[in-house]
């Protein structure tokens, strides 16, 4: 076929519209969702003293970090859906949950504790901490490299790991409500490696299916 | 310069509106544009520039699929030069695999002119074998025969949405066969 051939057909298809990337991307998260909602409550389920737990302000803290996390990463990854940007200026995004984190140490370290220092980082579920997490994002991980594959990124690995972000970010909400440790210490390294481990099978995935 | 990008982005934003005469003009305008690039990057790459217009049509194809994610505030060219970017690394790699070429230094003594002589494109032209018979009916007519949609329409005995579906399906199917090669 020639180029000239070709560009006709392209423009006898200009009527055809495709849908937004934000559209697409909020659509396939919803989809998927209800998946992660249902590993969360037939396996984990909400921890018993909530009502109780909602007053102390490191178990709120834990939801204000995974959501600071999970809400710049979507802004992110649309912008990332379009070809001709960089991370340049939206990268610091990324610092406001470990700014928050860093925070919540802090005031910490400067309240009277039950406990030492090493047995609040510890916690009592750091193992399950580790599988829920990366197990519950794997929908929304899926979702999310949906919605990306709709857009244009031109760097396909950095696109999947701001998706493992996301989804990280989602699912460790989740989490937050089962899991009793709630040391901002327990969150700044459990709920770190569950993500860093999410974000680098974004990023694997991401540089296989977001090429275009 | 300023004035090319300006235009394109005029045309861009009509085309977007629906005015399928400005996309097509738009499309001719950057072509010439595509191939100087595509020919540059084969050079560069050490391989022979006669193969640019497998490029361009790839590029083209990837423009016109991924034109939503232009944002219409924006300048064109930009957006433009990142798919073809985009395109461009993802066909050397693709070939670098299958064409083992002598690098040398022969890329210093291209000429810096785009040459006239280009071999015809090949890949699009073979995907389209490979595609649904309604959907290559439908694009060779358009394609091949200059027929309008309605002349499509009537010549299949199709619906125009229809054929404005088997259309889109599969340009899309081409540009997925393409990758996947």
């Amino acid at each position: 076929m020639e180029t000239d051939q070709l560009i006709r057909t392209l423009a006898a298809d200009n009527a055809h519209r495709a849908r937004p990337v934000g559209l697409v991307l909020a659509l396939a998260l919803l989809a998927a969702a209800p998946a992660s909602v249902a590993m969360f409550f037939a396996g984990l389920g909400v921890r018993p003293d909530l009502m109780t737990a909602m007053h102390n302000p490191f178990f709120d803290l834990k939801f204000v970090v995974t959501l600071a996390l999970a809400i710049p990463a979507i802004a992110i990854s649309l912008h990332l859906s379009r070809p001709e940007v960089s991370l340049q200026g939206w990268k610091w995004l990324l610092l406001i949950p470990v700014g928050l984190l860093l925070a919540g140490i802090a005031s910490e370290m400067m309240m009277p504790q039950r406990l030492p220092m090493m047995t609040r980082l510890v916690g009592n579920n750091s193992r399950l901490c580790m599988t829920a997490i990366p197990l519950m994002s794997l929908p929304l991980l899926v979702a999310a490299l949906i919605g990306l594959r709709h857009g244009a990124p031109t760097r396909p690995a950095v696109a999947g790991a701001i998706a493992g972000l996301l989804s990280a970010g989602l699912a460790a909400t989740l989490y937050a409500s089962h899991c009793t440790d709630d040391s901002p210490l327990f969150v700044a390294t459990w709920y770190t490696i569950a993500t860093a481990l999410v974000t680098a099978i974004g990023a694997l995935a991401g540089s296989r299916v977001l090429r275009f | 310069m300023r004035e090319r990008e300006d235009e394109w982005t005029g045309l861009m934003r009509a085309a977007i509106s629906g005015d399928g005469a400005a996309y097509h003009r738009l499309l001719k305008a950057v072509t010439p544009a595509l191939r100087a690039a595509a020919r540059r990057g084969l050079a560069r790459a050490g391989q022979p520039v006669d193969q640019s217009e497998d490029i361009v049509q790839d590029i083209l194809l990837a423009v016109h699929l991924k034109r939503h994610t232009w944002d219409a505030n924006a300048p064109f060219a930009p957006w433009l030069f990142a798919i073809a970017r985009n395109k461009l690394i993802d066909s050397l790699r693709r070939r670098g695999r299958r064409v083992f070429v002598n690098i040398d230094d022969f890329a210093e003594t291209l000429p810096s002119e785009p040459a006239a002589e280009t071999v015809p494109a090949s890949e699009v032209a073979a995907q389209l074998k490979s595609l649904p018979t309604r959907q290559r009916e439908v694009l060779q007519s358009i394609a091949v025969d200059s027929a309008s949609i309605k002349d499509t329409a009537t010549k299949f005995a199709m619906s125009e949405g229809a054929v404005r579906v088997a259309l889109h399906r599969g340009l899309a199917s081409l540009t997925a066969k393409l990758r996947e090669k």
